[in-house]
């Protein structure tokens, strides 16, 4: 017998599929899980409105419980923030080299122009704090794109949301 | 329809437009770094589209198999892409639009607009930054770029009213609480607007000429040629799937 902890334990351990180290409960998007016999319902809020990850989570999550009937369902309110982000979701997104969201603060920072700087990040690879932005967009919704001065390294940073 | 899907229809509609449009820009960007800027604006834009369109009907019968005069997406967000200077002025007018829209929906007692209020208010203030800070450099850069982006400017400025119309529509949502009320949030938009042009050395344009009748279906020239891209491929293969 599966006890309700355990479904959520299988759940929770369901890696995100573009940053593959983090699972969902490390990203803070799984919301909820009921379970009433064979019936598992899992609440989960993107993080990004256009995140095509979201799909592919959905159907990972169905696979996770082969003997359930699981009803994946999508809930926007309240927006998804990188504060849900857990301690351990920080750990492994930097030791995967990709600099984690700042704590300080939530959703992102308002016009800046020409006038203020973003705030450094310490470089994921050499720890230097001489780091610089290239683009407020890279390779998903999720993150921008840095450049260490000091190792030369480029580097992603999950944006603080 | 209910008044308040026709509403968020309207909605959807712009966010899936534009969407479609800056998705022109994939492999032609000035750098590679911006081709990936643009996709990500077009991709927040189409995710909140297609939670709209989902509150209102089938996504894709909505998207895919509407004729023209069926949209109601304001004529801005339709208008042809131009160059990169003129991409980023129109970029500008709706994300300095969407910025105080999407916070006010936050609080709407609507709570399919809440919801998606609530995410696209946080993707709409990075959009805003992006182009603002592209239309301070274009517009404090070269005299090229000065003049070509005063030149997109220019070209896209009269559309910019049409956001901020009324109707009875529109006026018994924000009775009911559902939305804000246009006049609220044009202040904020020129004043986001203006501070933006004044660092980049740009001209406020000034124009009588307000184009209008996107929200009823009436549609620029540019708009039948995105539609016939955007909906060949579900029209010519109903169903198709990979």
């Amino acid at each position: 017998m599966v006890t309700p902890a355990q479904v959520r334990a299988r759940l929770a351990a369901v890696p995100d599929p573009e940053i593959p180290v983090l699972t969902v409960e490390d990203l803070g998007i799984l919301r909820d899980v009921t379970v009433e016999g064979r019936h598992v319902t899992v609440t989960i809020t993107p993080t990004y409105s256009g995140c095509p990850a979201m799909e592919e989570i959905g159907a990972d999550l169905r696979a996770a419980l082969p003997d359930f009937e699981v009803e994946v369902r999508t809930v926007l309110a309240p927006a998804w923030t990188t504060a849900w982000m857990t301690d351990a979701g920080r750990r492994k997104l930097e030791e995967y080299g990709i600099a984690p969201p700042r704590r300080t603060g939530s959703g992102p920072v308002a016009v800046t122009l020409s006038a203020a700087k973003v705030a450094a990040l310490t470089c994921p690879q050499c720890g230097s704090r001489d780091t610089e932005e290239l683009s407020r967009f890279a390779s998903t919704a999720c993150k921008s794109l840095w450049r260490c001065r000091s190792c030369r390294e480029p580097f992603d940073h999950f944006k603080d949301h | 329809m209910t008044p308040v899907q026709a509403y968020t229809l309207r909605l959807g509609d712009d966010c899936l437009v534009l969407g479609q449009r800056l998705s022109e820009w994939a492999a032609r960007a000035p750098t590679l770094e911006e081709d990936v800027a643009l996709l990500n604006i077009a991709l927040d834009l189409l995710g909140t589209a297609r939670s709209l369109l989902g509150a209102v009907g089938d996504e894709d019968a909505l998207a895919f198999l509407r004729a023209e005069p069926d949209w109601t997406n304001a004529l801005l967000v339709e208008l042809d892409n131009g160059d990169f200077g003129r991409t980023m002025a129109r970029q500008l007018l709706v994300s300095a639009y969407q910025v105080p829209l999407w916070a006010a929906l936050a609080s709407s007692t609507d709570p399919v607009l809440a919801g998606v209020a609530g995410k696209a208010v946080k993707e709409a203030t990075y959009h805003l930054d992006h182009a603002s800070a592209w239309v301070v450099r274009l517009g404090d850069g070269t005299a090229e770029s000065h003049a070509r982006v005063q030149a997109g400017l220019d070209g896209v400025w009269p559309y910019a009213a049409e956001l901020f119309e009324t109707d009875p529509l529109v006026e018994s949502l924000v009775q009911q609480g559902i939305t804000a009320a246009p006049a609220v949030l044009l202040p904020v938009w020129q004043q986001t607007v203006e501070r933006v042009l004044a660092e980049a050395t740009l001209t406020v344009p000034e124009s009588s000429w307000r184009p209008t009748g996107g929200r009823s279906g009436r549609h620029t020239e540019a708009f039948g040629y995105l539609l016939a891209e955007m909906q060949h491929l579900h029209r010519a293969h109903p169903g198709a799937s990979w």
